[in-house]
């Protein structure tokens, strides 16, 4: 066949041969023509100092600062440029041993001869001062400047979380670390890692075999800028978190204190707790090391996202609100109560009473029959039918799942009717299986943060915003928008109204059982609760909101082995609210017990077991 | 019809012995890219350079494979290699590992495999395939469109893992079909996208297309001679362009000035074609001019939807830093900046080998793999950079001679193939090793640390090879 295009194999050699001169020209120009000849002929070499961007802050909801950046410095070490050395003069200035020097030495050597690596982590600032002057003696290392976080109170660190170096495993998942990275671990430092942590920055730097800087490679521009991390805007309320953690020292249990309109947490108290500044520079892996092996309290173990409690008798007004809307009962609804309900006992109290009189005395007989009626409901063909119904209203809650937001948040446990099927077969279990959750005792198990979450959405009226701690990152003024979607609950408002009237009832009416709880001028909305524990004594539980339209703060209070509701976890829960929505104490006496009251040294039997 | 031929001694030489001395030079730097004191024995399995070796002794196998097939396999077999490599393509999106955000991996136990780098070869046979058996001619459209599905069917499969790279290897074909004697028109218009799509970034659109349709005027008039049509079509097109914009400005306010004229061009056309169609039977030229003024200027509207709205950032930033509109201080051109310290500090001879010190701080990235001309640029300096871009040019020119002295198009067509996909990985890898182009995460042929890239490229040329030595066998 005839070649109709054989001159164009003139134009295919052209164009590789123009491209392959196109390399060769642009290589003789980076590599004869540019002035870099001085890196190979003068014996120079570039040193690499990476620029390491600060931190971002950490700000509370009223501007105040909570967490902020202190400076630290590296001391660097290439190995193959330490030449000369005098060890001697060298240990004594930076006070440390011969074996440190030559363990230290070897680490460097093995992690690579050619490249930088830290030799000492973190001297202190007089250190650096000293050793500054006397660089030129000590050829192949160098000061990296670093930061490190310091916190204006000592608190908060179960929420702020805390910032260690990068490990193997890290680097080898995200290729952004590299070794002698910072990274964020739990609370905010963890979920905002990336946004905290800013952007590395490189500047090269030509250096002379005596370790002296001879001034930027390429007038600096192949450097590159590090980027400060942004900063965050908390809903932390510093003062109230302060507060909590002092109402909550000497003992074991939590505080979670969320705005209902927003969603924000306001306070996240883990106690027994520990001062963030502990697990900072050098100090850091000893102390961390101490904390972990305290196996009595536990003070690195975040009761408010991981521990899973029953939540008890606060759980009668989430009973009573799927009663009303299933229409088993109405607010008028009366039960009688003889000191208990079949196998369930009841302390004593007037009867019959009607569904506001029932959350007023926290009676369990109402909430068996109730919830006998729930699962008994004709309108579906078996108890497991209506219990999955049952189960779908708490998942709207928030409970039974991860809220979001944090790391290593319990999802709580909301049994589902397989669980039962699995244990008793199918359609061998009844309601009177079943009833101890009326009560909220059994296998229910929800989170500190759970019961928070279940007041805001009580105090709105059907529904919640997701839980979080950030209200705000960098200049963006605005919060996440998965923070700004509503869950709403299937139950209507006017059914909350009757709940609501009976926590009224529980906290200022004449026989109610959390009266203790009362704040002057403010109407609180409150409900105890005592979560069984089959290792000891039970724990005393209270959730709250107030004032009782509009609420401001929703809070939920745990206090471990520290018996009824009212007793402990109801006063405490007061003082935050009288804390944060004026700012000051009426009842001092109530403060003093609170602040006193040490619930861990006593000798109790139960402690050790857990 | 068969002739018997001794393939060992049909075989050509030269590119033989080109090809070991670049897979030669790849290990060595590939053992100096990774050097490390703890392992300094090269055949160490456990390094880079161990396994390299293994790769290496299995593509020689595998070549001598390839040249006892007989000749006629890949004549019939290629439309089936083809089919079976978009089979994998297609799988790979289903079952392929996800590395770095893209599924172009199978894994199997310790071996991946990436069946991009085998969908070449397999594409260039069915090209040759096509455009040998039915004596296809590539100056019918029909012809050129079926060829370019061809080439594109595979790119779209690739550039929907993602890997932008792979993707943008297979344009090469083009200049396959550019010397199998493509539509210079074709031609003509896939250069100006190239030329307008720079121009797009570096210059005010609307300068641009004033300046385009000033251009297309005066074209118009070479072609012509008669002044009086280009002034007419000039009189409508501001007419109606001034109509629009007026109209615009004080009514709809909603269009651009770029979207206006892009209208008013298409109106323009419109009324000046009847204009022609009364009073000029043959203005061929004029309507070929038309047409590419109209096809630039929605072509540059087009670019700066896709810049802004389709390219990932990193790779807009890419191409920002290359044409130089963007120094940066943030870091995204690192990689690149690192790469042309160490091949700049290599000087004119070099540092030595396993001297360089750039590239022993693990300061450029897959120094081993995409970045292997570091090394060679660091350690080997001027001298050793132009001897391997010169091993290259000179392995591309002998293949465009054995392209040439085919007796069959479908062993030419094939030819130009892998002198197709061998050039542009040459000269994209280094180009952007020494920042002449965009960082696109491409191998160097034979040098790159890698089996499946190693074996691919190995496939490639070996297949060509087997052709070449046996052109004599059939007359196919």
């Amino acid at each position: 066949m005839k070649d109709a295009f054989i001159n164009r194999k003139y134009f295919v050699i052209a164009f590789i041969i123009i491209a392959s001169i196109a390399l060769i020209v642009k290589l003789f120009i980076i590599q004869v023509v540019k002035n870099t000849y001085r890196l190979s002929a003068d014996n120079n070499v570039l040193r690499y100092v990476t620029q390491y961007p600060a931190r971002g802050l950490i700000y509370d909801r009223n501007g105040k600062l909570i967490v902020f950046n202190q400076a630290a410095y590296d001391l660097m070490v290439v190995p193959v440029q330490t030449t000369q050395l005098d060890t001697t003069a060298f240990c004594n200035d930076l006070q440390i041993t011969k074996d440190v020097f030559k363990e230290r030495m070897q680490a460097a050597i093995n992690y690579s001869r050619r490249a930088s690596s830290v030799f000492l982590k973190q001297i202190s600032a007089e250190t650096y001062a000293k050793f500054q002057e006397k660089m030129f003696m000590y050829p192949g290392f160098y000061v990296q400047p670093r930061t490190l976080r310091k916190y204006s109170k000592p608190v908060g660190a179960h929420l702020l979380g805390y910032v260690s170096e990068v490990d193997e495993a890290i680097i080898k998942k995200d290729s952004y670390y590299k070794p002698g990275d910072y990274i964020g671990k739990l609370g905010i430092e963890e979920v905002y890692e990336k946004e905290l942590r800013g952007k590395r920055g490189v500047k090269i730097y030509l250096v002379d075999v005596y370790s002296r800087i001879k001034g930027s490679y390429d007038d600096g521009r192949m450097d590159t800028l590090a980027i400060q991390g942004s900063d965050i805007k908390s809903g932390i309320d510093l003062d109230l978190q302060e507060y909590g953690e002092l109402l909550m020292q000497n003992k074991s249990g939590s505080i979670v204190a969320i705005e209902p309109q927003t969603g924000e947490i306001l306070a996240l108290v883990s106690s027994p707790n520990y001062d963030p500044g502990l697990l900072v520079g050098r100090i850091r892996s000893e102390n961390f090391a101490k904390l972990q092996s305290d196996t009595l309290l536990e003070p690195l173990f975040n009761r408010a996202l991981m521990a899973s409690y029953p939540p008890g008798s606060t759980f009668k007004p989430v009973n009573g609100l799927i009663g009303l809307q299933e229409k088993v009962i109405l607010p008028s609804t009366e039960f009688g109560c003889n000191n208990g309900y079949l196998f369930v006992d009841c302390h004593s109290h007037s009867s019959p009473l009607n569904l506001k009189g029932a959350i007023e005395n926290s009676c369990n007989s109402y909430f068996c029959q109730t919830y006998r009626r729930i699962l008994e409901n004709p309108k579906y063909s078996s108890v497991a039918e209506a219990f999955e119904k049952w189960k779908g209203y708490l998942n709207e809650f928030g409970l039974g799942s991860r809220l979001g937001d944090f790391v290593n948040e319990l999802t709580g446990f909301v049994p589902s009717p397989s669980y039962y099927d699995k244990y008793h077969g199918a359609n061998k279990w009844k309601a009177l299986t079943v009833i101890s959750m009326a009560i909220g005792q059994g296998e229910v198990g929800i989170t500190p943060l759970q019961m928070a979450n279940l007041t805001a959405a009580i105090a709105n009226r059907g529904y919640y915003f997701t839980p979080h701690t950030v209200k705000a990152v960098g200049n963006n003024q605005k919060t996440d928008q998965k923070f700004q979607v509503k869950h709403s609950i299937s139950i209507d408002s006017v059914n909350f109204e009757r709940i609501i009237e009976g926590m009224e009832a529980a906290v200022s009416g004449a026989s109610g059982t959390a009266r203790i709880a009362a704040i002057p001028d403010i109407v609180v909305c409150g409900k105890t609760g005592t979560a069984e524990n089959p290792h000891g004594e039970e724990h005393s539980v209270f959730i709250a909101f107030a004032p009782k339209d509009n609420p401001k703060i929703a809070i939920a209070v745990l206090v471990e082995n520290a018996g009824f509701g009212a007793t402990y976890a109801a006063p405490v829960a007061s003082l935050m609210m009288e804390k944060y929505l004026k700012g000051e104490i009426t009842n001092k006496y109530q403060e003093q017990r609170m602040l006193n009251l040490n619930l861990i040294d006593k000798p109790a039997e139960n402690e050790t077991q857990h | 019809m068969k002739r018997s031929i001794n393939i060992w001694i049909g075989i050509d030489k030269i590119t033989i012995v080109l090809f070991l001395l670049l897979v030669t030079i790849g290990w060595f730097n590939i053992y100096a890219a990774v050097y490390n004191e703890e392992h300094k024995e090269i055949l160490d399995l456990s390094q880079r350079y161990g396994k390299q070796f293994i790769w290496i002794i299995a593509t020689l196998i595998i070549a001598v494979f390839v040249l006892i097939i007989d000749t006629r396999f890949y004549f019939f077999f290629g439309w089936f290699i083809y089919a079976g490599l978009i089979f994998l393509l297609c799988l790979v999106l289903v079952l392929g590992r996800e590395i770095n955000g893209a599924r172009s991996w199978f894994e199997f136990g310790q071996v991946s495999l990436q069946p991009s780098e085998f969908g070449k070869f397999g594409t260039a046979l069915a090209l040759a395939g096509f455009l040998s058996t039915r004596r296809q001619d590539l100056t019918k459209i029909k012809v050129f469109i079926i060829a370019s599905a061809i080439i594109l069917f595979p790119a779209l499969l690739i550039a929907i893992q993602p890997d932008l790279g792979s993707t943008v290897v297979f344009f090469a074909f083009f200049i396959v079909l550019f010397r199998e004697g493509m539509s210079l028109y074709v031609f003509i218009s896939g250069l100006l996208m190239v030329i307008l799509f720079f121009l797009s970034l570096l210059i005010n659109n609307l300068y641009l297309i004033i300046t385009l349709i000033a251009i297309a005027f005066l074209i118009a008039w070479f072609a012509t001679r008669k002044w009086k049509l280009c002034i007419t079509g000039l009189g409508i097109l501001i007419l109606i362009g001034g109509v629009l914009y007026i109209l615009d400005y004080y009514l709809i306010k909603t269009f651009s000035n770029e979207f206006i004229i892009l209208i008013a061009i298409v109106l323009a056309g419109i009324a000046y074609a009847y204009y022609v169609f009364l009073y000029n039977r043959k203005a061929v030229a004029v309507v070929i001019i038309y047409l590419f003024l109209l096809g630039s200027v929605f072509f540059i509207n087009s670019v700066d939807y896709t810049f802004n709205k389709i390219l990932k950032p990193h790779q807009k930033e890419r191409v920002e830093i290359t044409l130089g509109f963007k120094s940066d201080p943030h870091g995204t051109g690192y990689n690149v900046n690192q790469s042309i310290i160490s091949i700049g500090s290599g000087g004119f001879t070099g540092k030595g080998y396993l001297q360089g010190t750039q590239t022993k701080f693990k300061f450029v990235p897959a120094q081993s793999t995409d970045f292997i001309f570091c090394t060679i640029g660091e350690e080997w300096g001027f001298l050793g950079s132009v001897t391997v871009v010169g091993l290259y040019l000179f392995l591309l020119l002998r293949l465009v001679i054995l392209a040439e002295r085919q007796r069959s198009v479908f062993s030419r067509v094939y030819g130009y193939g892998v002198i197709s996909i061998l050039f542009i990985h040459f000269f994209i890898n280094i180009g952007m090793a020494i920042g002449l182009v965009p960082v696109i995460g491409i191998p160097l042929p034979f040098l790159s640390y890698g089996g499946s890239s190693l074996w691919g490229f190995t496939i490639l040329l070996f297949i060509f090879l087997r052709l070449d030595a046996g052109r004599d066998e059939y007359l196919i």
